[in-house]
């Protein structure tokens, strides 16, 4: 009996071992997902009940709480500006001429009628300065082994109070991510793929959005360029710049 | 013989005039109750349909399954021809386009930076082609507390308690942030031109209405439109109507294949508006016939009484040889002179004060303050057919039954016995 017991012990003590530490894995995801800052050009699909739209947005963003976007196409939307700073954002509209600012709940409003808010559109913040992550397993997903991490915020603040990733474990970089709500609600689902290796970091060059609570088939991001750790001037970070 | 008793019952008031204002009395309150409950009952229905419901409403199929959230990507498409089409197909409906939408209203500062900004629900009408049907439908010219009514493109009313909030005045620009009908962002400027009031929290809370044109141009929804709405040329809802034309707009325009596809439905088919039209005809019946039922029995009781209290004529008019079923015939015949004089007194006095109530209602919008749901500020009577005859016949027959009851009595007075009872 005491044999057995011995036995049993080792054999738990072994296969807790196996699972790496949470933490761990956010920072290697921090390290290819976040940067100082960046620049991109992207493309929003919307794949919508009855139509599918296509937004080419230029963004620019500064660490964790900075960042401009300006709407390319189409035409409508073309000249259209965000900016976001801190917890704030001002929109531009250059039919109205207007800069609009959208505060608080409204944040987590759809961006033109796609899977994304404001907040998942513009918010960069590094997932170990949210998050507690626990490795619950692993599993399979397009054919890469991945960490299956359970996250729970840490910050009162957040759009979502918990979330679970598939994490791939030779690239550290998320393939599959579901985003819940405070009561266990899952809201928000993506898909992370075209993964390229971009400046010495692995990178999802497609993220297919889909809100748990909407119809539709999806919003699909398409990262067209991308440049890491550039100059920005501050000025693009300036509300006079929405006007430029 | 009418006419002999007809002067007897003008001579003694005694046998007349109580019977009668109790009879006119009872029948004008059952009038005046069953037009009040009618058209109190009418109004919530009739205040939803214009604003909200329609007598019908025609949206597609995919639109209807969220009506609540007012989706307009999924809004009809073709509406100009359609609207033609549909109002050829059924004639006895007044075809009407809305959109209705959600947003947010920015107001701008000397800078034209955001001031101010709320959450709003929206209305686009058609105020600006001439036709003034939308208009008065919705009964904006009265419910306008400040400025005046939309007179070009790009001005819009908001609700008063709302432009307070906001700090607006006329005059002033307000833009519309919202989502156009393909999801794009859509932000618009509207020139504030008055202030409305409805009385109804539900609206008064962030209603903003500007003329469809200028919604349309807003949320990008050029020949299309959230919803169209019904109504019935008589003015008032009719279920069996209404679900007359449904099932056959549907039969040809709904596809279960195409979740684009029109579909009509009737007003008790949405907002949950069936359980008062259901249980309104039923409810008021319940009504109507406790009252009826509690006046037959005081009219009933009157014409007992009356009679009762002419025993010693009765037993006078049999001593001197009158037979039993004349004496009998003539105390019925002169009850239903009084309670068809009484009645007709009664329905005319009954159908004027519905009538006043019918014009100008009664303003209980101090007690609907907080209310929630769609109610209007104003209730009104209704006289309908039956306010004509629903108070008339049993003030008839209830006095007459009453009499009859009371008369029995005639046929067990024993005739020798009658100078001893009249000695007495």
């Amino acid at each position: 009996m005491k044999r057995f017991l011995v036995l049993f012990l080792i054999c738990s003590s072994n296969l807790n071992a196996q699972l790496p530490d949470g933490k761990q894995i956010l920072d290697r995801i921090d390290q290819n997902l976040s940067s100082e800052n960046r620049i991109f050009t992207s493309s929003m699909i919307i794949h919508g009940r009855r139509t599918t739209s296509t937004f080419r947005l230029k963004t620019w963003t500064a660490g964790e709480n900075k960042s401009f976007t300006e709407y390319l196409f189409p035409v409508r939307e073309q000249g259209t500006k965000m900016l976001k700073l801190e917890d704030q954002l001002w929109i531009y509209s250059p039919s109205t001429d207007r800069i609009i600012q959208i505060a608080g709940h409204m944040l987590r409003q759809s961006v033109m009628g796609s899977d994304l808010s404001y907040e998942d559109l513009m918010e960069d913040n590094k997932l170990t300065d949210q998050y507690n992550a626990k490795v619950t397993g692993s599993e399979m997903v397009d054919g890469h082994n991945c960490w299956v991490i359970e996250l729970t915020a840490f910050v009162p603040e957040i759009a979502y109070q918990g979330q679970k990733l598939w994490v791939d474990q030779e690239r550290n970089i998320p393939l599959r991510e579901e985003m819940y709500a405070k009561s266990g609600t899952l809201l928000k689902r993506t898909e992370l793929s075209d993964i390229q290796r971009i400046n010495n970091r692995w990178y999802p060059k497609k993220i297919v959005f889909k809100d748990m609570l909407k119809d539709g088939m999806g919003t699909e991001l398409v990262i067209d360029e991308i440049e890491f750790n550039v100059d920005i001037d501050d000025y693009v970070f300036s509300k006079a710049s929405l006007k430029k | 013989m009418i006419r002999f008793l007809f002067k007897g019952l003008l001579r003694d008031k005694h046998r007349s005039l109580l019977p009668f204002i109790v009879t006119a009395t009872g029948v004008m309150l059952t009038v005046v109750f069953h037009s009040w409950i009618t058209g109190v009952i009418g109004n919530s229905i009739e205040f939803n349909a214009r604003f909200a419901a329609g007598h019908v409403k025609i949206m597609t199929r995919a639109y209807s399954e969220n009506v609540a959230q007012t989706p307009n990507d999924l809004a009809i498409l073709g509406t100009d021809s359609l609207k033609n089409i549909i109002s050829a197909q059924f004639p006895e409906m007044d075809f009407v386009e809305r959109i209705y939408f959600a947003g947010l209203i920015d107001v701008p500062d000397h800078t034209g930076e955001t001031r101010a900004q709320g959450p709003s629900l929206g209305m686009g009408i058609d105020m600006l082609s001439g036709n003034q049907e939308e208009i008065e439908r919705l009964n904006i010219p009265s419910s306008l507390k400040s400025g005046s009514l939309p007179s070009k493109s790009g001005e819009v009313l908001i609700s008063n308690t709302f432009a307070k909030k906001l700090g607006l005045e006329s005059g002033d620009t307000l833009t519309l942030v919202g989502s156009t009908m393909y999801g794009e962002l859509a932000l618009y400027n509207f020139t504030l031109c008055g202030t409305i009031e409805f009385g109804t929290t539900a609206l008064d809370r962030g209603t903003v209405i500007a003329d469809i044109k200028d919604v349309r141009e807003a949320l990008n929804m050029n020949d299309a439109t959230g919803e169209i709405l019904g109504f019935s040329r008589t003015g008032y809802y009719d279920h069996e109507e209404a679900s007359l034309i449904a099932n056959r707009f549907n039969d040809r325009y709904t596809s279960e294949q195409d979740e684009f596809s029109l579909i009509m439905k009737s007003l008790a088919e949405q907002n949950n508006m069936g359980f008062l039209v259901e249980y309104s005809g039923t409810l008021q019946g319940i009504l109507v016939f406790v009252f009826i039922m509690a006046m037959s029995l005081i009219l009933w009781n009157a014409g007992l009484l009356g009679g009762l209290r002419r025993y010693g004529e009765f037993g006078m008019r049999l001593a001197i040889g009158e037979e039993k079923s004349h004496v009998y015939k003539t105390m019925l015949l002169e009850s239903l002179i009084i309670g068809f004089l009484g009645s007709l007194a009664g329905v005319i006095a009954g159908l004027s004060i519905s009538f006043y109530l019918q014009t100008y209602g009664i303003d209980l919008g101090s007690m609907m303050k907080n209310a929630s749901i769609m109610m209007p500020q104003v209730f009104r009577a209704r006289i309908t057919p039956q306010a004509w005859y629903i108070g008339f016949i049993p003030g008839v027959f209830s006095a007459l039954f009453g009499t009859m009851l009371a008369g029995i009595g005639i046929y067990k007075r024993q005739t020798a016995q009658l100078f001893k009872e009249l000695e007495a």
